[in-house]
Formats: C-alpha cells, sequence, structure tokens
C-alpha cells in the first residue's frame, strides 16, 4: 500500500497543492500511469441562497482510478455528497461547479452538453442513493423502473434482462419482484432494488451515497459485501459517501476525509485510519464507537443494585386487518422478561421490527399491554389510574430518535423545556426559568439558546433540548429510543458523553432502545438481545459481547462495521 | 377492494336519507304557505286551496307528508311540480344538460389547468411562474357573473364567435362558452395545486434518482414528476365535478340554460317543496358517487393506496 497523502489540502500550502495534485495522483491498486477514471481537479461549488452565494465545496481534489474504492467521510453538510453529485449533474437547481473542473477518463464534463450528460448517466456513471424509502417512485412497479433505466440507456429490456438485474442485486425470485411496488418491499430490498438500478448498464463508476445508513446492522453487512462482490467482478470503481469512518475503513482503498467543504485529509484506508494526521481526522477516529471500546457510563458495582423495573412475560399483539374486514393476530412482543438495575443502563437491541421500541412504548404507558406485567417500584403498572399515570410520568421520561420531529417548532427552547414544568405545576414562575437555565447549563447548552427556535438548531443542540426537556421533572428512569441514531458520530459521542456524566451525577436509570451496537458497548451496563418479538439473550455487557451464547447475537456483533480494523 | 366499495355503497344509504330528510324539513319549515305563490296575487278559493293541499299532502302532519314523499321516490313517481309537470320528466330534461355542462367545465379546467400548472411548476420562480400565477388570482378574484356577462358580450356579441345565449337541446357549440365561464375559477385552483405539487415533487429523491438513471428530462417529467403530482388535484378535481353540477346557478342563468341549477333557484322562490328536495337529493347523490371516484382513483394513482 502506498502511504502518499495525495490531494490532502489543510488550509495554508492550498496554492503549492493545485499544481502538485493532478500529477501526484498515485494509486498502488492501479499504478501510476493510468488515466483517473474520476478527478475533481480543485472544485468548488456554489450555492445560490437569497442572503447570496455560498460556497459548499471549496477546492477540492478527490481521484478515483479504475476499479478502486474511494470512500469520503464526513459529517453531514461537509460537501461529500455535493462533491460526488456534481460529477454526475446532480446538483439541486441553484447549485452549480463554479471553479475548478471534473473529468471522466481524461474527458472534462464540468460542464457538459445536455446530450453528453444523459448519456454518461446510467451507462457511464451509476448511482446508489441514499434512502431507499424515498428514491424508488411510489407509483410504478419495481420492474418498471429497472427496465426504463436498460432502455434509456440502449440496453435489452425484456423480462428476463430485468430478472437478471435483480438477480445480480440479490433479488432472487425475480419475476415475482418486478411485478411488486415499493412499499411492498422491506428496506433491504429496496436498496437492493437501487443497486440493481444502480449497476443495471455496468457503469465504469458509481457513485454510492451513504447506501446503507438507513438500514440494520446486518442488513447493511450483507448488502455492502454484495455491492463489493459485484463491483470486484465488473471492475467498477466506486465514490463511496459515508459519515462512517470504520466502514469506510473497511471498504476502501483510499479515504478522503472532508471537512466544512474542504478535503482535510486523504490517504489509503489503514494508514490513515492508524495514523491520522489532521485533528478533525483524529478526532473522528476518537469518536468511531466501534474503535475505541471505552465505557462511559456510570461505574458498576455489581449486582447489588436494586431492581427498578421488572418485566415479566411482556405480550405485545397488534391487530392486522385483512380482506373482507377479518382481522389476524400479530404478536409485536411475545413473553418477554428481564429486569432493569436502578442507576444502572439496560440496552434492548435488535433489527427494525424486532419489537424493542414496542416495549419501550408500553412502559412509558403509551401502548397497552396485551398480557403480562410491568412492576415499577413493585407496582404494577397496568392497574394505574389515570391519577397515578400522571404522577407515574413525571418518574419516566421518554428521549426519541429524531430530534427535528420531537420538538414542536412553534415553541422556543425555554417554553419546550418549562412545558412539563408547568403541566406538573412545579414552583412558580421565577423558580422554573431557573430551573430552566439550570437544565440548559447541565446540557452544555448557552443560556441565551433558551430564546431560540428548533429550526434554528443543529441536530445534536436538539437532542440535547430533548434531553433537557426529559430532565425537567427529575425522573429516575429516561427512556432513550433510538436517542443518537440520528446524528453525526461526532455529536453522537459527545451526546453519549453527556448521557453518561448526567447518569454520574444524578444517578438516573436508562432503557436504551438501539440497533447500533457499537453505542450499546460504549454506555450500557446490561444487554438484552430481540429477534422477531422475542428476548434471545440477556446478559452484561461484557458476557454479551465477549461471550455471545447465541448465533442472532454473534451475527449482529460481525456485522458492525470497521469492527476488525483495531484489531490489524 | 370489493369488501370497500360495499361499505361504501352501504354508507351511502345513511346519507342518502338523511339528506332527504333535512331538506325536506327545511323546505316544510320555512315555506309560509306554498298555495299562495301558485294561486298569484288575487288569491284562491278556500276551495280551491284544499283541493290543491290534497293534491301535494299539504294537508297532511309532517312526518305522513314525509313517508308519502319517500314512497314516490321508491315507487319513481315523484308527482308533479307546481307548474303541473312531472318532477321526473323535468329532471330528465335539465340534468342531461348540466351533466353537459359540467363536463365540459371539467374538461377544461383539467386539459388547460393541468397543462399550466405543470409549466409553472417546472419553471418555478420564473417570470413565467410569477405571472401564470398572478392571472390565476385575477381569475380568482373576480366574481363569476362578471366573468360570464364579459365573456357573453365579448366573445357572444361583439366578436360573434358563439351564440350569446344557449338555444333550445342545449347543443355542444352553444354550451362551450358558458363551461369555460363555470370551470373558469376552478381552473385557477387547479393551476395553483399543480404547480405546487409539481414544484415539490421534482426536488422529490425518486425524481433526482430517475435523472441519474440517465432518462431524458421530458420522460421524467412524464412518467416520475406528473404521476406524482396528481394526487392532491385529482382529490380537488373530484369535489369540483360535484359543485360544478349543483353550484351552476349562476352560470346557467346568464347563458340561460335550462339545468338544473337554474330549475333548483326557481323552484326554491316559488315554494315548490317536492322539487327542491327532488333536486337537492340529485346534487347530493352526485356529490356522494363523485367522492367514491375519487377515492377509488386514488387507489389507481397511488398504488400504496389500498382498500381493505
Amino acid at each position: 500500500m502506498s502511504t502518499s497523502t495525495e490531494s490532502t489540502n489543510p488550509g495554508g500550502r492550498r496554492r503549492a497543492d493545485r499544481a502538485a495534485a493532478p500529477t501526484a495522483t498515485g494509486s498502488s491498486a492501479a499504478g501510476p500511469g493510468n488515466t483517473p477514471l474520476l478527478e475533481l481537479r480543485n472544485v468548488g461549488i456554489t450555492f445560490k441562497t437569497t442572503t447570496g452565494d455560498v460556497e459548499a465545496v471549496k477546492e477540492t481534489n478527490i481521484t478515483v482510478m479504475p476499479g478502486e474504492t474511494v470512500a469520503i467521510v464526513g459529517e453531514s453538510g461537509s460537501g461529500k455528497s455535493t462533491s460526488a453529485l456534481a460529477a454526475m449533474g446532480l446538483l439541486p437547481e441553484n447549485g452549480r461547479i463554479s471553479e475548478g473542473q471534473v473529468f471522466f477518463h481524461g474527458e472534462d464534463i464540468t460542464h457538459p452538453s445536455r446530450k453528453r450528460l444523459i448519456a454518461l448517466r446510467g451507462s457511464e456513471i451509476g448511482m446508489v442513493p441514499q434512502d431507499p424509502m424515498s428514491n424508488l417512485n411510489p407509483v410504478w412497479k419495481i420492474g418498471f423502473q429497472v427496465r426504463e433505466t436498460l432502455k434509456a440507456n440502449g440496453l435489452p429490456h425484456a423480462d428476463k434482462d430485468v430478472v437478471q438485474a435483480l438477480k445480480d442485486a440479490g433479488l432472487s425470485d425475480g419475476e415475482r419482484r418486478m411485478n411488486q411496488y415499493p412499499h411492498e418491499f422491506s428496506g433491504g430490498m429496496r436498496q437492493r432494488a437501487l443497486i440493481a438500478i444502480g449497476l443495471a448498464c455496468n457503469p465504469r463508476l458509481l457513485i454510492a451515497d451513504e447506501p446503507t445508513s438507513a438500514l440494520d446492522v446486518t442488513v447493511q453487512k450483507q448488502i455492502l459485501n454484495h455491492l463489493e462482490k459485484l463491483t470486484k467482478e465488473k471492475g467498477t470503481s466506486v465514490l463511496l459517501i459515508t459519515h462512517d469512518l470504520g466502514l469506510a475503513a473497511e471498504r476502501a482503498d483510499r479515504v478522503v476525509v472532508m471537512q466544512k467543504g474542504r478535503v482535510v485529509e486523504s490517504g489509503p484506508a489503514q494508514a490513515l485510519l492508524q495514523n491520522p494526521k489532521h485533528p478533525y481526522t483524529q478526532q473522528l477516529v476518537r469518536a468511531v464507537p466501534s474503535l475505541t471500546p471505552e465505557d462511559i457510563g456510570a461505574a458498576d458495582e455489581g449486582d447489588a443494585a436494586q431492581e427498578i423495573v421488572q418485566i415479566k412475560e411482556l405480550v405485545k399483539e397488534y391487530k392486522i386487518r385483512g380482506s373482507w374486514g377479518r382481522s389476524t393476530q400479530f404478536r409485536a412482543v411475545d413473553e418477554v422478561s428481564f429486569t432493569i438495575r436502578k442507576g444502572h443502563t439496560t440496552a434492548i437491541v435488535g433489527e427494525s421490527g424486532s419489537g424493542k421500541s414496542t416495549i419501550a412504548k408500553m412502559l412509558l404507558g403509551l401502548e397497552d399491554i396485551t398480557s403480562g406485567t410491568i412492576h415499577v417500584d413493585g407496582k404494577d403498572i397496568s392497574t394505574f389510574s389515570n391519577k397515578e399515570w400522571f404522577g407515574f410520568r413525571r418518574r419516566v421520561q421518554p428521549i426519541f430518535q429524531n430530534p427535528y420531529g420531537s420538538l414542536d417548532p412553534m415553541r422556543s427552547v425555554f417554553r419546550s423545556i418549562e412545558e412539563p414544568l408547568r403541566v406538573h405545576k412545579v414552583g412558580d414562575a421565577k423558580s422554573r426559568k431557573e430551573k430552566v437555565y439550570d437544565l440548559l447549563d447541565r446540557v452544555a447548552l448557552p443560556r441565551q439558546l433558551g430564546d431560540r427556535y428548533p429550526n434554528e438548531l443543529s441536530g445534536g443542540q436538539r437532542q440535547r433540548v430533548a434531553i433537557a426537556r426529559a430532565l425537567a421533572l427529575d425522573p429516575e428512569i429516561v427512556v432513550c429510543d433510538e436517542a443518537v441514531s440520528a446524528l453525526d458520530v461526532l455529536v453522537q459521542d459527545q451526546v453519549l458523553k453527556l448521557l453518561g456524566q448526567l447518569q454520574e451525577d444524578l444517578g438516573l436509570t436508562y432503557l436504551f432502545i438501539t440497533h447500533d451496537l457499537a453505542v450499546v458497548r460504549e454506555i450500557a451496563h446490561d444487554v438484552c438481545v430481540m429477534e422477531s418479538g422475542k428476548l434471545v439473550e440477556v446478559g452484561s455487557v461484557e458476557q454479551v459481547f465477549e461471550n455471545p451464547r447465541q448465533d442472532y447475537t454473534r451475527r449482529l456483533l460481525d456485522a458492525i462495521p470497521g469492527k476488525d480494523l483495531l484489531e490489524v | 377492494m370489493a369488501w370497500y366499495l360495499v361499505t361504501r355503497l352501504l354508507q351511502m344509504i345513511p346519507v342518502f336519507f338523511g339528506a332527504i330528510f333535512i331538506v325536506y324539513f327545511l323546505m316544510f319549515a320555512t315555506s309560509g304557505d306554498p298555495t299562495a305563490a301558485l294561486c298569484g296575487d288575487r288569491g284562491c278559493t278556500p276551495a280551491t286551496k284544499a283541493a290543491l293541499e290534497a293534491q301535494y299532502n299539504l294537508d297532511q302532519p309532517f312526518f305522513l307528508q314525509f313517508l308519502l314523499y319517500l314512497k314516490g321516490v321508491f315507487t319513481l313517481d315523484l308527482g308533479n311540480n307546481f307548474s303541473g309537470r312531472p318532477i321526473l320528466s323535468v329532471i330528465a330534461e335539465t340534468f342531461p344538460n348540466t351533466v353537459k355542462l359540467a363536463l365540459i367545465a371539467i374538461v377544461f379546467e383539467a386539459v388547460v389547468g393541468v397543462t399550466l400548472g405543470l409549466i409553472a411548476g417546472l419553471k418555478k420562480g420564473t417570470w413565467i411562474d410569477s405571472s401564470l400565477l398572478f392571472m390565476s388570482l385575477l381569475l380568482i378574484s373576480v366574481p363569476v357573473f362578471v366573468l360570464g356577462f364579459v365573456a357573453q358580450f365579448v366573445i357572444g356579441i361583439k366578436l360573434g364567435w358563439t351564440s350569446p345565449t344557449v338555444g333550445a337541446g342545449a347543443p355542444i357549440q352553444d354550451l362551450l362558452l358558458p363551461g369555460m365561464v363555470l370551470g373558469a375559477i376552478s381552473l385557477a385552483y387547479v393551476v395553483r395545486l399543480t404547480r405546487n405539487s409539481v414544484a415539490e415533487t421534482k426536488t422529490a429523491d425518486h425524481v433526482r434518482t430517475a435523472t441519474a438513471k440517465g432518462l431524458t428530462p421530458g420522460r421524467v417529467r412524464n412518467a416520475h414528476v406528473l404521476r406524482n403530482s396528481m394526487i392532491p388535484v385529482v382529490t380537488y378535481m373530484g369535489a369540483d365535478l360535484g359543485a360544478l353540477m349543483g353550484g351552476a346557478i349562476l352560470t346557467e342563468s346568464i347563458f340561460n340554460v335550462n339545468g338544473i341549477g337554474y330549475q333548483l333557484y326557481r323552484s326554491i322562490n316559488m315554494g315548490d317543496g317536492a322539487m327542491v328536495v327532488s333536486l337537492v337529493t340529485l346534487i347530493v347523490i352526485v356529490f356522494v358517487i363523485a367522492n367514491l371516484l375519487v377515492d377509488l382513483l386514488y387507489a389507481v394513482l397511488d398504488p400504496r393506496i389500498r382498500y381493505a
């Protein structure tokens, strides 16, 4: 592996690099003599906004050699997707390449003609987009959407060709699948359909924009393996865009790190991970949970702690409407029993649909219990009167996944945090104000933020507000339902540390629902693993991670991206 | 699907009876002495009045009147109106005219409205978009009778392109102008709805993916933007079809169309209860069926909607 850090572009030495970068593109995979397949040379991308032009990407150099996989890593807003999409002419209407040049196999495609662009798309450069839920047209059958790709690029598009494309992407049973609509597919299947579309015309370059970040970790692994196999077979170059450094390092030959629209560091994946030079990359490497197994929860004093929640043979059934008004029962939670220790963090992990959130909702009293019991402090919550529920809700507070959706956009931060205090008639206006400021201090937000509205905050700030609101009533138990899943890795790290600190200071008990095992390792004391409604494994975090008893748990653990990198 | 259709049709029964009852009750409660209108300024002799009351069941208590009317509905014998003509034959004569008029209006607003809305949505933020929005706003703000009289005067009389009024039998060429006037305001709403919907859809992720496949812009527009944008527009037009059939009173009066709106207006003035109730019930049925058709059309446009 070459250790060259070509196209590194840290702040000061830009001028010198500008001339040097194009010639310095060397990659051990392809040899220095070859023409790069894709080359962004000093590219700047500008967006026209109502408040003037914004330069989202500056002086960016990215090179992809034939057959090579290059990953661009960075947090949201770092310009990683924008740079890649610009190469396909897919910038939003108000965006344009304002500087530099883009070359595709030696051809300048910075500002191609419309005709050339249409010819390039699909057959030369394919795309696998980020969100499988929103990237297939809901009103057309899957087969139609694959077929029109083949047709538009002048390839044979009979039924058997469509079936073959689906099969290549790992969707067997293509004859049936092609007649289904996207909403009849699971997330993983949709992503496979999108891969089928992206690779249908055998493009020389595939731009994969966070192809798996919306998927469960086991599905993610399957899909990435499959994508890797396909592109290796076909010799396709891949430009992989991801926020997950572990995943990038595992899958790519070279990694490009972007921050605030600039490339801050790039180089071979292993070298970059083991010896990050730029402070931002160092920060990223430290923040990847799977790469730094450190316990940030409160110290574990063994079994001495009191059991605050006891869940026994808990069952939740939903009615599913069938045809002609008949209904069938669906068991979302199937005889689950476990306990939660006071002052500790219990994590429930599992894939989507495993029933983990349903348990949290029943504990919060947001769903009725079909059978079984939940005892909190020895009291059965299903026997609560409305008044008892009101009191109980002070003691058990939730933090939800989506920080954009769980704050009322019409209320200021101050009012959002103050609301539970008003509802429960705690103190007077003055003491409430003090309490809110105190909470803002605790979650490390400046006090003047209280006057702002949610749309003026970043994702991490919003989640801090949600935490402050959850803590307003001094609860004993906090239910975190995927509370950090929507956050960038650095922000996620900060929020996890904050939660750990709060637990230490206030003796909080957490029930942590997540699909991310790396996060579990970092924060949890006890782990419950769920698979399709059943609890398959319970134990302390050490037991489960070091010595998993169930195949399913092992599969989940194996699927964590970048897991093996530390051991290399 | 079949089950859904059955339940929806069953739901029509209470709506049907409820509407008849409410309208019947309102007519009964509001109109003073219906026979007074029949007899004109000079008044009738008590004997004539009694005979008239017997003929129209006006001497019976309210509920019996209502039941007798219902019986008429089911035996398809609605009786005569105050001019002495069978109500059914009046409906048979006027309803087709209204249907023709409403269909012209809806086709006009669908074809022209969706086209203009699509152009505005695709060109959002340009002068084309702004001028189309301005024109639609202008159209919305002008009362329909002003629009009707101006169109009648300019196109029918000054330019002489069409007949200013609709002749006997309401031939299609005479109905074109009134149809367009009737559909004009809805057209403005359709332009705006389509424009917003298209502008939103064209920035959707799946449209970007379609572009990335290498499709031509025309194909992206027709297959991926237009169809997905039609759902709110179809909802609006479905509700509007009902409104166009019942609410064409002004347009029908201006252009002298012998339709049910015009008949309804006359019957209300005369206090002709049986006639009013029959016409309103007809309009209610049209509304309910139009809504059902819209709901079924949803499933065609958006396969995610399945009725169970």
